[in-house]
This record gives C-alpha cells, sequence and structure tokens, in this order.
C-alpha cells in the first residue's frame, strides 16, 4: 500500500472530497472560526510551520470562497501537501481548533526510521522524509 | 463521433426522467408556504412604495426559482438561471433597499446559501498600485459568497479617459466570477441611468452577463407623500393634517429644484421637520402631551427656506436647503 500521511483531523480516513471539504470548512464556518490554507512540501510530523496560502480569512461566510482559495492554492501546488486550519478564538487558546489535509501528492514515499546507538546501547529514533532528500520544490512531482 | 455521444446522454436524460412517473404532481402552494418567500415579498410590497415593475419582475423571478425547485423535486434538472441584474435610476429610488430585499428572497429560494448582502464601491474593488487590483477584489468576492454582492455606481470601475486605470482589472475578475461561480453570488450593479447605459456599452462582456436590467423610476407626488409618512410611523412620528398638506407643498417646490433625490430627500426633509418640532416645544415651554410629541406641525414644515426663496438664488443653497 502507498504511504498515506496521517495528520491532522479525518487523517485515517480516504482523503476527503471536494464536496466533504466544503462541508467541514462550512461547520468551522459557522461556528465563526477563520480559516487558514497552508501548503508544504515537507511533511514531518513535527514540521508544524507551513507555508501560508494568502492571508487567513476573517469576513467569510460560505465555505465556497474557501474552496476557492484551496483550488487557487492547488493550481499552484498540485503536489504539495495543503491543509486548511481554523482557529477558534473563543477560547483564548494558542492553537487551532481543526486541521485537516486537502491535498495530498500522488507519489509520497514516507518515512524512513532512523537509529542512532547512543550511550549506555541506549537507542534514539528519528524520522526521516525521503522527499526532503531532494531540494524544495523538487520533492513530489507527478 | 459527436453522434454517439448525444445519443448516450439523451439515453440517460430519459432514464433519469422516467424514474419518476410522468402524473406525479407537486403542490404549488405547499411549495410556496415552505419556502416562506411569500412574507418577504409581502413585506417588499408593503413596505416600498411603487416600484411597480420592479416589484413585478422580482415576482417573476421568485416564480422562476420556485418552479425551478419543484422542477429539481421531481427530478427535471436544468442549469440554475442565472441572476446578476443592474439596477439603474435616480438617486433615492430604492436601489440599496431592493438589493437587500433581493438577498433575503434570494435565499429563501434557495438561490444563495447565506442571503448577506456585501455593498462595495469603487474604493473596495479597486486597488492603488500595480498588483494591487487583483486580491483586493478577490477579497470582496469571497466575503460576498453564498450572498449578493451589491456594487454601487459601477460605472466609476470603468474609466474610459485613462486606460491603465486598474479598474479594468477588477471588472475582469469580476466577470471572471460573474461566469464561473454563479451558483456561488449574485452581483447586482447599480447606478444612474445614463452613466450605466455608457459603462455597459463599452463593456459589453458585462452587459452580456447580466440578465435583468431593472430600472427604478422617479416618484410620484402621491408616492413620495406615501414614503414620507411610511418613514413618519417607523420613527412614531405623524404629521397633522396641515402639516401633510404643506408637505406636499414642500415636495412640489422640491422637486422642481436641482439635485432632488427623491426618497433621500424625504428623509432629509423630514429629519430637519423633527429639528424644528424639538426647537418649537421646547421654544414654548410649560407641558407638553404625547400628542404634542408625536406630531409634527404646519409650521415646521412652512419654516423651511424653500418656502421663502422664491427663485433659489443659486444651486448650491437649493442643494442644502
Amino acid at each position: 500500500m502507498a504511504f498515506h500521511l496521517t495528520q491532522g483531523t479525518f487523517s485515517f480516513l480516504p482523503p476527503l472530497t471536494d464536496d466533504e471539504i466544503y462541508k467541514q470548512v462550512q461547520y468551522c464556518l459557522d461556528h465563526d472560526w477563520p480559516i487558514n490554507v497552508e501548503f508544504t512540501d515537507d511533511p514531518h510530523p513535527r514540521n508544524s510551520y507551513w507555508e501560508m496560502w494568502g492571508l487567513p480569512m476573517f469576513d467569510v461566510k460560505d465555505a465556497a470562497a474557501v474552496l476557492y482559495e484551496i483550488n487557487e492554492c492547488r493550481k499552484a501546488y498540485p503536489h504539495h501537501y495543503i491543509r486548511v486550519g481554523a482557529y477558534d478564538r473563543s477560547k483564548g487558546r494558542q492553537t487551532i481548533a481543526i486541521s485537516f489535509i486537502v491535498n495530498r501528492p500522488t507519489n509520497d514515499p514516507g518515512f524512513a526510521l532512523g537509529r542512532q546507538e547512543a550511550h549506555d546501547r541506549v537507542m534514539r529514533y528519528s524520522l526521516h522524509s525521503y522527499a526532503t532528500d531532494k531540494p524544495k520544490g523538487e520533492r513530489f512531482t507527478d | 463521433m459527436i453522434g454517439p455521444t448525444q445519443a448516450g446522454e439523451l439515453g440517460s436524460m430519459t432514464n433519469s426522467v422516467s424514474e419518476i412517473a410522468d402524473d406525479s404532481v407537486v403542490n404549488v402552494s405547499d411549495t410556496l408556504k415552505e419556502s416562506q418567500v411569500m412574507e418577504v415579498l409581502h413585506q417588499l410590497d408593503q413596505e416600498l412604495v411603487g416600484l411597480k415593475s420592479v416589484k413585478t419582475r422580482i415576482l417573476e423571478i421568485a416564480a422562476l426559482l420556485l418552479v425551478d425547485r419543484m422542477r429539481r423535486g421531481l427530478g427535471l434538472t436544468s442549469r440554475p438561471p442565472a441572476l446578476h441584474m443592474s439596477f439603474t435610476g435616480q438617486p433615492g429610488t430604492g436601489k440599496t433597499t431592493v438589493a437587500l430585499r433581493m438577498a433575503a428572497i434570494l435565499h429563501r429560494l434557495q438561490y444563495v446559501r447565506k442571503g448577506h448582502l456585501v455593498a462595495v464601491t469603487r474604493d473596495d474593488l479597486v486597488g492603488q498600485y500595480i498588483g494591487h487590483t487583483a486580491p483586493k477584489t478577490k477579497e470582496v468576492l469571497k466575503r460576498a459568497m453564498g450572498g449578493v454582492l451589491f456594487i454601487d455606481e459601477a460605472y466609476y470601475l470603468y474609466r474610459q479617459e485613462n486606460e491603465r486605470d486598474y479598474g479594468q482589472e477588477a471588472i475582469e475578475i469580476l466577470l471572471q466570477v460573474m461566469e464561473n461561480q454563479r451558483d456561488d453570488l449574485v452581483v447586482i450593479l447599480a447606478g444612474y441611468k445614463d452613466r450605466m447605459d455608457t459603462f455597459f456599452q463599452s463593456n459589453p462582456g458585462i452587459s452580456s452577463r447580466i440578465a435583468h436590467h431593472l430600472d427604478f423610476p422617479d416618484y410620484t407626488l402621491e408616492e413620495l407623500l406615501a414614503i414620507a409618512q411610511l418613514m413618519l410611523a417607523e420613527q412614531m412620528y405623524r404629521f397633522s393634517p396641515e402639516a401633510l398638506q404643506a408637505f406636499e407643498a414642500y415636495l412640489k417646490r422640491r422637486m422642481l429644484m436641482p439635485r432632488f433625490s427623491n426618497a433621500r430627500s424625504v428623509r432629509n426633509a423630514l429629519d430637519r421637520a423633527r429639528l424644528r418640532h424639538a426647537n418649537r416645544l421646547l421654544a414654548k415651554g410649560g407641558n407638553v402631551s404625547k400628542i404634542d410629541l408625536m406630531t409634527i406641525e404646519a409650521e415646521d414644515i412652512l419654516a423651511s427656506r424653500i418656502f421663502h426663496d422664491e427663485i433659489p438664488d443659486s444651486e448650491q443653497q437649493a442643494a442644502i436647503k
């Protein structure tokens, strides 16, 4: 089975269709959560700072506007990971309320597990995305 | 090449139509009641004086959308109609008010999903330097999605004298969205009739994408009086019988003057009458009854300068007054 990145909400499900994305985004908007679209080609789980696609959308009422931006982002970065984040300011937390992937590269080779022998037979583990061996922008293609 | 595909499409179409029996029925009045659109239409009729042609057209649009909905219920699919509109008319003829109602009506008929109105002018769409316009216009379009985008004085978007004006860029983006995302928003362009006509002439792309051109006629004297009384009633004031006559005389004079802007002028005149009403009561002193507080007397209106300056000495002053 091909590698399937599991980050954020819904990531263990099959990729969401546009209709499903529309409904999830509309749920966020109905709760007054501003939406942000982000993209990256460095899918390491600890890479929390993805690049922003434009500014967060504050005054949007209908998910069609967000879907429009998602599609614009897909056009510009068809082989990147793209995710949607929504921030619930009513809680006063510094984290987003929901985040889910809306676009995936077709051929992510996945991660290598690195092992490092440390002192006293201690084993340190690391994750390494095969894709990041290549320079930025060349990591995922058709 | 084309033959088989067409046959295939036809075949599938007849299939989906035949799934629901031809003699199945939908109840028109049930659909009407369910959509609750009659309330908004009724309200429109009650609160907006005159505008017969506009109301008729709105009714027609509502009928089309309702029938479309019943058809969909029976599996008869058709492309949703394009509902971009242009509202033309003199100032104060109710373009913005109707646009607001339009948003509510389209929402009730489930043509737009949210039914909010985003009112913008050239400033909100056109940027100040190269590369500023596109994001600005898109931002506004995104805000309007699911509702109605109302562009007031739309002709300012196109400046004939300056071919490098950024307005052209805004128009192009607007056109693209009007065409490709007509399920997502309805665009209403508004402005004075003659200038809108020139605007459409120089931008045939926009004109051809607008299905409904609604012209807002000027109000007659009777309609303006009715509007004045409606406005007063909203604010719990009323005319005394003499004041009504005085106001009629006022309107007759005011309508002949330059820069008469229909309902807006009526509103301004009433605001000034309230001012004089308040001053009169204060000057009088003593006890004031509820009736006094509610009633605008003839003297509140006759004090207007319009009655003193037989011939307005300059247009500027007339407009201020």
